[in-house]
């Protein structure tokens, strides 16, 4: 990246995500559809730069119980990427997967965590597939990781890799309705060293 | 009416008794919990990275990180008439949230490498810590009391501890 610093990456690097997160995100909704076989609208994802002080209120609370599904991106590009949603929906989804076998009430046990787990898997890796075909860079996904702790917790971990570019983190917000509404997050977060190559690959200028 | 104060991600504030602070939801970040007992002036700090310099950023958040976080905490309680001398402190979080998997490790250990900075930094100012919960692989909420230096724990699916 030569000269680059790091105030004059962080502007574009955010809108670059925000465009990537759109897309990303639609392709990653579709794919959910696909697995519940019924039909999931969606609205169209908000892209927020948050101060990481208003993250915790956006999310409904630092102390709100979330599943996160975290994982690592290596290929052209490296870097890492998470899901998360509400414990409930989390809950609702592995209902609905499972075809009732875990209804909405039970616990996480192995086999709900191990549901969301590969729910989370086919998510993030639609959202990559559709970064991928559009930057035709190659990326792929490492084995995700899952918790089911408090959002404050769950999002420290991506904060902390912002946090190293500066004040602000990037949360793709995607609302969709099955029978309820449901509300996800993408956090897609590429290493420094990467953004080069996602500017160059869609054509736009670096620096 | 005593108040709890609260302090956000890359944040810190100070209290005084009778009021406390509370930081929701560290995960592989820091609360360190600064007190002198002679006045009960207190202090919070949420820090999310071990080592400011380490970063290029001409526009420094000192909170973020562990070694300026807690400097600057140390700072504005001796500006409230806090002794140093006296400090001691009580930390909590660094937690390593998700099990990696096929690399990435460096992400994964930054829990540990926070409470490393932070210990770290309160030898250097030596203010002893009295007592500390950190590590494993879960979220804390705290709260801090600087009239007794009581350390509430909470975390999810665990009774809340004092420390």
């Amino acid at each position: 990246m030569g000269d680059m610093s790091l105030e004059q990456v962080t502007e574009n690097y955010y809108d670059v995500l925000r465009e990537l997160g759109n897309i990303g995100a639609g392709n990653a909704i579709t794919a959910l559809s696909q697995m519940l076989q019924c039909k999931v609208d969606m609205q169209v994802p908000q892209v927020r730069l948050l101060e990481f002080s208003e993250v915790g209120e956006m999310i409904g609370g630092e102390e709100q119980i979330m599943a996160g599904v975290f994982l690592g991106v290596k290929g052209d590009i490296t870097g890492s990427m998470m899901f998360m949603v509400e414990e409930e929906s989390a809950r609702h989804l592995i209902a609905k997967m499972t075809m009732g076998m875990l209804p909405p009430g039970s616990e996480f046990e192995e086999m709900g965590l191990s549901a969301m787990k590969e729910l989370g898997n086919i998510i993030t890796g639609a959202y990559l597939n559709s970064l991928s075909t559009m930057t035709n860079l190659s990326i792929s996904p490492t084995p995700p990781a899952l918790t089911v702790d408090m959002a404050g917790a769950i999002l420290s971990v991506p904060a902390i890799q912002f946090g190293v570019y500066g004040d602000k983190i990037l949360l793709i917000q995607s609302q969709f309705n099955d029978d309820v509404q449901l509300d996800g997050y993408f956090i897609m977060i590429p290493d420094l060293e990467s953004y080069a190559k996602i500017l160059t690959a869609l054509g736009l200028p670096v620096v | 009416m005593s108040e709890i104060v609260k302090v956000g991600m890359a944040d810190l504030k100070t209290c005084v008794s009778p009021d406390g602070a509370t930081t929701l939801g560290l995960g592989s970040c820091v609360g360190i919990a600064i007190r002198d007992p002679m006045t009960k002036i207190g202090g919070l700090a949420h820090i999310m990275l071990p080592d400011s310099k380490a970063i290029r950023n001409s526009q420094l958040n000192v909170a973020k990180f562990a070694d300026t976080g807690i400097e600057e905490l140390v700072k504005q309680m001796e500006r409230l008439g806090a002794k140093r001398a006296r400090m001691v402190a009580k930390i909590a979080g660094g937690a390593t949230m998700f099990a990696f998997q096929g690399g990435n490790s460096s992400i994964g250990q930054v829990g540990d490498r926070n409470v490393e900075a932070t210990k770290t930094k309160l030898r250097e100012l030596k203010i002893p810590i009295l007592a500390q919960d950190t590590g494993a692989n879960y979220g804390r909420t705290v709260i801090f009391y600087p009239e007794t230096g009581d350390f509430h724990i909470r975390a999810v699916g665990k009774p809340e501890s004092i420390i």
